[in-house]
């Protein structure tokens, strides 16, 4: 039996896959990998079905003692891991033999995803491995790693190898980091405010939404009657401060709505760091849906890039 | 739709369209969501993903492989052939809901706050329970937490508001008053609701299948029960976990 031990758990280290559907009526957030292509290209990497389980890292990386070889990928916010005190590259796919893997921590972003060959092989709850915070369930107990836990592994396409062991192609990120953060605008009063304002990401964040500060924007206060929120939604609380709601969303909210950030811009929302500006901008429903289909269209090609590749590691 | 039931289409997210019958909490309107979360799990239609039934709205999440427009004309169409749908909004027992009986242990430990709503509400103990066992409740929407159900169909005159300083630990399976509504809190966790008592069914696991006891739409009573009672019942859902 192939297996991880936590060493260190870092700041917030989740099992998480393309995460759960069919289940939002019960009350069940999807949750899910925050960027979902991120974590596809991880798995892709290293041999995996692409929706296999991988670790969402957070801010500060974990350290893992590896027992047997094992060929990782590391996708997201760039950091310098080691094996045993060699560098390990990010972004491509990485022969290791056994020992101990310091991630470390993340620069110029706040998440990375690590995929292993093999998958993280816990059993799915409701269809899907992913960690559910709120629920508590799904992923390692429904919580964040610890220290002493102890990840199984299915058995993969690892090859013995003397040291970290990686080819001298790698994935480039998304080009997009400098655009507004796009999202199409509610009929409330405020919605096209959000965009004539700069904002700050708050420390109080999380995969349950994006809380942002700045100049308040107009808020009726008080609670309407619940009604169905999703990943993306952007909340009007009391305090005129908007939540963005992420993959871990709760499945229905009484705040006032200013909209949804894009499908392909959500992603981006995942590398937000506490005190970053942040600035958004309207887009009407035909853009939504060709930037959608151009960022499927981009992990697609990335895929069979890999798949040209990989014989070649 | 019929002439009393107008919908709007709203976009909710890039996959996912929100179907508005209102912004009020009324049994009609709630009615017609459930009869429309009804339907297209009837039709099941290979885009779906996901039906999320509110009080006054619907959430429809698609694949978001599919274009959106053609997704909302899809909802368009089925809204214009709805004749069945203002039928089921109009008897409501007829939209797939359920009648469950869910046992209730009331007061005592289990129901802290049942003595001091009763004297607020200017009734006895035993006369709440009585008016919170008469009622029939409705599953108007599950939220907050998994399988946490908001039930519609309290009897006005039991409504109290919440907790000024709400507890740290609400223990699973206690059934409250919060303002207008009363719910049942799937597992522990924070709450600010009344607790009148508890029930020995585990509302929610996701191991179990199905992994809720309540669906949306369901149709609820509460039986008061006895400690006995509570005990043999806790022991049967342990057996099941």
């Amino acid at each position: 039996m192939r297996s991880l031990h936590v060493l260190a758990p870092g700041l917030l280290t989740t099992v998480q896959d393309r995460g759960r559907s069919g289940w939002r009526h019960l009350g069940v957030a999807h949750a899910g990998a925050l960027d979902a292509g991120a974590a596809r290209i991880a798995n892709r990497l290293v041999g995996n079905d692409g929706d296999a389980a991988v670790l969402e890292i957070t801010l500060r990386g974990p350290t893992l003692r590896l027992e047997a070889p094992a060929r990782i990928a590391l996708i997201g916010a760039p950091c310098a891991p080691r094996l045993d005190g060699e560098s390990v590259p990010h972004g491509r796919p990485v022969e290791l033999p056994a020992g101990t893997l310091e991630i470390g921590a993340l620069r110029g972003g706040a998440r990375a995803w690590l995929a292993i060959d093999g998958g993280i092989d816990l059993p799915p709850v409701l269809g899907s491995r992913s960690t559910d915070l709120r629920g508590g369930f799904g992923g390692l107990d429904g919580r964040a790693l610890r220290a002493g836990d102890m990840l199984p592994l299915a058995p993969g396409a690892a090859r013995p190898v003397d040291g970290p062991t990686a080819p001298a192609w790698w994935i480039d990120p998304a080009h997009d980091a400098h655009l507004p953060i796009r999202y199409r605008a509610s009929a409330h009063p405020a919605a096209s405010a959000l965009a004539r304002r700069g904002w700050t990401v708050s420390a109080s964040s999380n995969r349950q939404g994006l809380r942002l500060q700045g100049d308040a924007l107009p808020s009726p206060g008080g609670d309407g009657v619940s009604e169905p929120v999703a990943p993306g939604t952007i909340q009007l609380p009391a305090d005129g401060c908007p939540i963005v709601l992420l993959a871990d969303a709760q499945t229905v909210g009484g705040y006032a709505k200013l909209g949804h950030v894009i499908a392909a811009d959500l992603p981006r929302l995942a590398q937000c760091v506490p005190g970053q500006p942040l600035h958004f901008a309207p887009v009407d429903a035909a853009t939504a849906h060709r930037l959608a289909c151009a960022a499927r269209a981009r992990i697609a090609r990335i895929g069979v890039m890999i798949d040209a590749r990989l014989p070649a590691v | 739709m019929s002439p009393h039931l107008a919908c709007d289409i709203e976009a909710l997210a890039d996959d996912a369209w929100l179907l508005r019958f209102g912004d009020r909490i009324d049994p009609e309107l709630n009615a017609a969501v459930h009869a429309m979360a009804a339907r297209l799990r009837a039709l099941d239609p290979p885009w779906l993903r996901d039906v999320v039934p509110a009080f006054a709205s619907l959430g429809v999440f698609f694949n978001a492989a599919v274009d959106p427009a053609f997704v909302h004309a899809e909802l368009i169409a089925l809204m214009d052939d709805s004749t069945a749908l203002a039928a089921l909004a109009a008897d409501p027992s007829r939209a797939n809901g359920r009648q469950v009986e869910i046992p209730v242990l009331y007061g005592g430990d289990h129901g802290q706050d049942l003595a001091s709503s009763a004297t607020e509400l200017g009734l006895t103990p035993d006369e709440l329970i009585e008016r919170h066992t008469a009622g029939d409740y409705t599953v108007a929407m599950i939220g907050f937490a998994p399988g946490f159900p908001y039930l519609s169909g309290l009897d006005p005159a039991l409504a109290l508001p919440r907790l000024a300083t709400p507890r740290a630990r609400v223990a699973a399976g206690s059934v409250a008053i919060g303002g207008a509504q009363t719910g049942i809190y799937p597992r522990e966790s924070p709450g600010g609701w009344r607790l009148l008592g508890r029930t020995p069914w585990v509302l929610f696991d996701p191991r179990r299948k199905p992994p809720a006891r309540l669906q949306p739409g369901d149709r609820v009573r509460f039986r008061a029960i006895d400690a006995g009672e509570f005990a043999r019942i806790a022991a049967q859902a342990d057996a099941h976990l």
